[in-house]
């Protein structure tokens, strides 16, 4: 099995993050990745998983996620009926103890990756109630009074949106990166993976409107990379002239979906 | 001693680093992480830096130190060296894994002996082809040795261009800061939705001889009613981003049964309004009407103004003055309080001391806060039988 990870053939990724994926790996923490919507967080873990050969282990975050979720669940519902008609062996309280996606990670009999998955979406306390988790990788069942140790030590990647500030005590202990947006020249590259055929000058100058538009002053939710995508799309197929994207912004829909930006945009025109 | 050099400039930037984190970097470097100066800045910042907040400081402190600095061409034994001279600093704490100092030190040299082995073994720990996580512009190609003169430039010049600067943000209460005090807000009371009560439906099932009998009970909801009145405008201009914040943070929290935010200037009179930007506004009889003893109202003001603006009826408008609405609010939501952005010296103002007497008043920073919420929890008899 390979240690280090290079990015695969559909992950492109920048110096800064592959050293920091690998400095995570190594040190044994959390890697936290922050980033604009749209910059590739969640696919990260995929790209990790697929180079190293390991399995990969997903565990959404919703609003009602609770740290305990992602260890184990005691079906007592289960068990309680089972002991009414009497089917089964009630006081087998193991059989109703089922792993969360933590559990599970750290019962396997290899190395994997777990991707918790917009952390930021769980209540304030969610990161500190994983702190001694994914320390130690180790937590306690106390209805059957036993604790599950990780046989290995999975790689743990965790994406956060920033719309919760995350604790410190919980910052502390991980590896962060920040995956900036990208920037022109790697925007070409992402560009071109997905819209091989478009002409060089609509691109140039869809570019311009573009990071002008996300440079715009007071601009509420700035266009992101996938919008870009589909506005290139509908103007090739629209067949938009390169020289109209300076006077006039067509489409605006596709790039802005607030209204107060739409304004800003025909304003600064 | 360079690296020490890190640690003192990245201080000077206001970046504390904890002994456990510094001792990760330190793990970092021993288990051969870093090749040239570009592997130390990555490792660095990612294990050091939490936030992209704090990225321009470290590329400050990191050109400081490194700038002009001649690295020895094998990196590792001049950090290994380093290493042996560093002395840990009393009252710091040795990570749990390793009992002493000493015995992290032998660690350290265990694994870079390993390391060296596995090198002269020709297999290089980072990619090779162009694939190395570390190397510019394809410098580890074909084997060429890291190290000699020019090579650390990059990192230092990637640093010194600042382009984490946008994001830098120096505040001093963050939204979060606000959330966590709001959050202690709660008054849970069982209702909505029912659930499952598991320790009611044991309870229940052992009394009725093991007949199951399932026990559902309602969830718990907040019952707090938050009311937030802003002042805006005028001398509240340059607090505007503070009480921003707080607004974002009360209108995120959706713990509360209701929210609801209201504008005012200077103090609130016949009107209050809901946006300032459309004049959509309440009256304030309104308002008050509404007011039950679940009610916390937060005021957010400067409460300082010309006396006649609080004492007599504002702009034109007939009935109570400013303070007398201020009055009749905090009578119907007797858990109120009032936060000041400016600082307690500025306090000794006729209108200020006023409104203080009306409703208690705390300054809008972190230990202000804390008081506010202790105040608001406390007050107006709230929870049991209201």
């Amino acid at each position: 099995m390979s240690t280090t990870f290079a990015g695969t053939a559909r992950y492109i990724a920048d110096e800064g993050l592959l050293a920091d994926v690998n400095a995570a790996v190594l040190l044994g923490r959390p890697l936290l990745v922050k980033g604009e919507p749209g910059t590739g967080k969640t696919v990260l873990a995929t790209a990790v998983a697929e180079a190293l050969g390991v399995p990969l282990y997903t565990w959404s975050i919703k609003s009602t996620t609770k740290a305990v979720d992602g260890l184990y669940h005691y079906d007592v519902v289960q068990r309680l009926n089972d002991a009414r008609f009497g089917e089964g062996d009630v006081r087998d309280i193991r059989r109703y103890i089922r792993m969360g996606v933590l559990g599970q990670a750290f019962n396997t009999e290899q190395r994997v990756v777990v991707l918790i998955d917009e952390i930021d979406k769980a209540d304030l306390e969610f990161p500190n109630d994983l702190l001694r988790e994914l320390d130690e990788m180790v937590f306690h069942v106390p209805e059957i009074d036993e604790t599950v140790r990780a046989k290995h030590r999975p790689i743990v990647i965790i994406t956060s949106n920033a719309e919760k500030e995350l604790p410190d005590a919980f910052l502390r202990r991980c590896v962060f990166h920040y995956i900036a947006f990208p920037d022109r020249e790697r925007m070409r590259k992402i560009v071109d993976v997905h819209l091989p055929n478009l002409s060089e000058k609509l691109v140039e100058s869809a570019f311009q409107r573009f990071y002008g538009l996300r440079r715009l002053d007071g601009i509420r939710k700035k266009p992101s990379t996938s919008e870009l995508v589909d506005w290139l799309s509908v103007l090739a197929r629209a067949g938009v002239a390169p020289e109209e994207l300076a006077a006039k912004l067509p489409f605006p829909g596709i790039l802005l979906k607030q209204e107060q930006d739409l304004e800003l945009a025909k304003a600064k025109r | 001693m360079i690296l020490l050099n890190l640690l003192f400039n990245l201080r000077s930037q206001g970046l504390g680093v904890g002994t456990g984190e510094w001792l990760a970097f330190l793990r970092g470097l021993a288990s051969g992480l870093v090749e040239d100066l570009d592997g130390l800045y990555y490792l660095a910042r990612a294990v050091l830096v939490h936030s992209e907040a704090h990225y321009d400081a470290f590329d400050l402190a990191f050109t400081a130190t490194f700038k002009g600095v001649e690295l020895p061409p094998k990196l590792k034994d001049a950090l290994w060296e380093w290493l042996q001279d560093a002395k840990l600093g009393e009252g710091e704490r040795v990570p749990g894994d390793y009992e002493s100092w000493e015995q992290l030190q032998e660690e350290l040299r265990k694994r870079l002996e390993e390391q060296k082995e596995r090198h002269d073994g020709g297999s290089r720990w980072v990619g090779t082809g162009g694939t190395s996580p570390f190397g510019h512009s394809g410098r580890n190609d074909q084997g060429i040795r890291v190290g000699g003169e020019s090579q650390g430039r990059g990192a230092v010049q990637v640093a010194s261009e600042r382009r984490w600067g946008e994001y830098r943000t120096d505040m001093t209460l963050s939204v979060r800061d606000f959330k966590v005090a709001l959050a202690m807000l709660r008054n849970l009371a069982r209702e909505g939705r029912e659930e499952l009560d598991i320790e009611g439906t044991i309870a229940k099932t052992a009394k009725g001889g093991g007949e199951i009998d399932l026990h559902f009970a309602k969830e718990r909801v907040n019952r707090v009613h938050l009311l937030l009145l802003m002042d805006v405008g005028g001398s509240m201009e340059p607090h505007a981003a503070l009480v921003s914040r707080l607004f974002t943070a009360a209108k995120e929290m959706k713990v509360f049964k209701t929210f609801e935010a209201l504008y005012f200037h200077n103090a609130p009179y016949r009107f209050v309004y809901k946006s300032y930007a459309t004049y959509e506004r309440r009256l304030t009889s309104d308002v008050i009407r509404d007011l039950t003893p679940q009610h916390r109202i937060i005021f957010v003001g400067d409460a300082s103004m010309a006396p006649w603006e609080l004492f007599n009826t504002g702009f034109g408008d007939t009935g109570p003055s400013g303070l007398d609405w201020i009055q009749r609010m905090s009578r119907k939501a007797p858990a109120s309080v009032w936060l000041n952005p400016d600082p307690p010296r500025y306090w000794d103002h006729p209108t200020v001391r006023a409104i203080g007497n009306a409703v208690p008043m705390f300054h809008l920073s972190v230990s202000g806060l804390r008081g506010a919420i202790r105040k608001l929890r406390a007050g107006g008899t709230p929870g049991v039988g209201a």
